[in-house]
């Protein structure tokens, strides 16, 4: 047998047919679903008299457009169209006898943060979202991708998608990550190297001694961003630390079929010799703490470095830097570090995990933020309810951060936590669009101590400075 | 869903690369729980200023373009989001094509359940194809899916690459899930399979 990559292991164990032209139909394990991108299918289902064929494998949770301010248990306090869309999946939930985690509930929280901490998500398995960032998932070696809201239909209809399969990339990062350095750091670095289609038509697998060396929250923060590279998923190989973070989670399988699970999870590895159709490789040591500049992921550069020029791109890339510049209001040859920040933003599915608030506090600890306005928003109700008990959140709050509830808040501002006109925000989130956080609201993305190191100076810091201060 | 066989229509100029989801639909008009009426929003914090007045210079705001079916953009069109929002939005304004030198991946796959053509050409022809369309509405585009060409308003022609599946849903306006249920025997046999190999899942 020839050899095969992660990749291909996971597809082929999903594939239920397949056309002559390679048009296969997979089987989906997982399927996430939220109040935003669901709405149109359930209908649809409805219109045609179809049902969910696996309410078991289907799990629901509001996240994009609810309030993070309490009270918000009582639709009151949402605003219409928030309230329509919550009342909209709890009746979907309801009516079709899916799983659910209603605002009410303190396992609430960003579908990609809930499904791990759940165990809903397993090595080897597909899963898919009406969401762009589902790669996240692909952490613990499963296949996870974003779907349209059509295609959500489908899999409610049929636990299927059609696909045809993706070529295989794979993206390395060897050695060791210097300090201060963190896994946002190698997602941003290897977007800024490959570009925003770098990854268009491929699946990536993360793999050396870098990404080993992440643990499971690290390593989900590196496949989030899978999709801001262009690529269909990220993935990376399961280890002994995958096995012991699904270990005991609410939905993970237990005593004997945990051990015929974990027997198959071993074998989930890409064979020696396989064949990647793409191939990048990034030094763990020369990554530094990185900020974007720009309006696109890919527009990243180290900390230490200069705002470039529009004549240092080439092709469309150069109107393209032009109206970035314009957008984000900086000047070229500005160092980076001279960028006075208004807000900063720590939370999201990309970093709104515990160990992101720890690397946050752990800058904040003991000091006040010189921004006008800082918050905290934690990506799921337990994330929240931990960070409590470990002090975190007085940490936050004594420095002057508010402490939000869970959701997706300011990293797609649909709710209303929203940047104002000109306002400038470093932000954990993932995406720094045009209007992305608000109308005319300006993003620089960063890791969370970086993040928290902003919101201490008052301007974009590299976070080295600070930590060298404490040692 | 529409059939897309053969179009003749006005291609607007998009030059600017990495068009995301956010600009086409931003997020604000996510709040609908219906797939109609977002056409009025495309492209809405680059076609209109904050007090809902167009901003003239907007390639859809001028009048050669307001009646425009294809869009000619740059690299990387659909990038960001996966909000299926974005075609519906386009679809809603009335675009049925979109030529770039590439899509991203999620938003190329949900322009095809809309009945929308994504098409992918090299640079040298989307840069002929830009050139055309800025002539304005006098020139006008053959799209032809049947035959996967596309011909400027000079008639020069350029062949693209289509999925055959996808071609073949898009012609006949075909119903994907239906499809997929006629395969309910093999999903059932599936299904069958793994409560014995993976019952955990």
């Amino acid at each position: 047998m020839s050899p095969k990559t992660l990749y291909d292991k996971i597809w082929d164990a999903h594939v239920v047919s397949q056309d002559e032209d390679g048009t296969c139909l997979l089987y989906i394990d997982r399927h996430l679903v939220h109040e935003v991108t669901s709405p149109q299918a359930f209908e649809g289902l409805r219109m045609a008299g179809r049902t969910v064929r696996a309410p078991e494998k289907t799990i629901a949770v509001p996240d994009h457009n609810v309030p993070t301010t309490a009270g918000r248990e009582d639709p009151k306090n949402m605003t219409e169209d928030s309230a329509i869309q919550v009342a909209a999946l709890d009746k979907n939930a309801r009516d079709f006898g899916i799983n659910y985690y209603p605002v009410s509930d303190i396992r609430q929280g960003i579908v990609h943060i809930v499904g791990p901490e759940q165990g809903w998500t397993l090595p080897g398995m597909t899963v898919v979202c009406g969401d762009s960032h589902t790669a996240t998932h692909g952490a613990f070696g499963a296949l996870a991708h974003g779907i349209g809201t059509s295609e959500v239909e489908h899999v409610l209809a049929t636990q299927t998608l059609i696909q045809k399969k993706s070529k295989n990339m794979k993206v390395e990062i060897t050695g060791k990550l210097r300090a201060g350095v963190t896994a946002k750091d190698i997602t941003l670095a290897v977007i800024g190297a490959t570009g925003t289609a770098g990854g268009t038509g491929y699946v990536i697998e993360y793999c050396g001694e870098a990404i080993r060396d992440l643990s499971m929250e690290g390593r989900m923060t590196v496949c989030n961003m899978a999709i801001e590279g262009g690529a269909r998923a990220g993935l990376i190989a399961p280890d002994e630390k995958t096995f012991e973070y699904v270990t005991g989670r609410p939905h993970a399988p237990k005593g004997a079929q945990f051990e015929a699970a974990l027997s198959w999870w071993k074998t989930l590895f890409t064979d020696e010799g396989a064949h990647f159709d793409k191939v990048v490789t990034l030094k763990g040591e020369e990554i530094e703490p990185v900020v974007t500049w720009g309006t696109s992921p890919e527009d990243v550069l180290p900390i230490s470095a200069l705002v470039p020029a529009p004549e240092d791109f080439r092709g469309g890339k150069v109107e393209a830097a032009k109206r970035a510049l314009a957008y984000m209001d900086l000047t070229p040859g500005q160092k980076l570090t001279d960028i006075a920040i208004d807000t900063v933003f720590i939370g999201s599915c990309t970093n709104g995990r515990i160990e992101d608030l720890r690397a946050a506090a752990d800058i904040v600890k003991g000091k006040k933020i010189k921004v006008k306005r800082a918050m905290v928003v934690p990506g799921s109700g337990l994330v929240r309810a931990q960070a409590e008990e470990e002090g975190l959140a007085d940490i936050f709050r004594d420095a002057g951060f508010e402490w939000r509830l869970a959701g997706c808040s300011m990293c797609l501002a649909m709710n209303p936590d929203q940047l104002s006109e000109g306002e400038r925000c470093a932000s954990t989130s993932n995406r720094n669009f045009e209007g992305r956080q608000g109308y005319k609201g300006r993003t620089h993305l960063v890791s969370p101590a970086m993040a928290a190191a902003a919101a201490l100076t008052g301007h974009l810091t590299d976070v080295r400075e600070l930590m060298t201060e404490d040692a | 869903m529409d059939k897309f066989e053969k179009l003749t229509g006005i291609a607007a100029p998009m030059p600017l690369v990495n068009i995301d989801t956010d600009m086409i639909i931003p997020k604000v008009f996510l709040k609908t729980i219906k797939r109609s009426g977002l056409g009025v929003n495309l492209f809405d914090e680059m076609r209109y200023d904050r007090q809902g007045n167009e901003i003239p210079d907007f390639v859809l705001n001028q009048p050669q373009y307001r009646e425009a079916e294809i869009l000619v953009a740059g690299d990387n069109f659909g990038c960001g989001s996966s909000r299926e929002h974005a075609p519906w939005a386009l679809k809603d304004f009335g675009i049925k094509s979109v030529i770039s030198t590439s899509f991203a991946d999620i938003f190329y796959n949900n322009c095809f359940k809309n009945g929308i053509l994504p098409i992918v050409l090299p640079q040298e022809a989307v840069d002929v194809l830009m050139k055309d369309a800025e002539k304005g509405s006098n020139a006008r585009m053959i799209v032809d899916l049947e035959h996967q060409t596309v011909s400027s308003s000079e008639g020069e022609t350029f062949s693209f690459e289509v999925d055959p599946f996808k071609k073949h849903c898009l012609l006949e306006g075909l119903d994907d899930i239906g499809l997929s249920l006629e395969k309910a025997p093999a999903i059932d046999s599936y299904e069958q399979k793994m409560a014995q190999a993976r019952p955990w899942v």
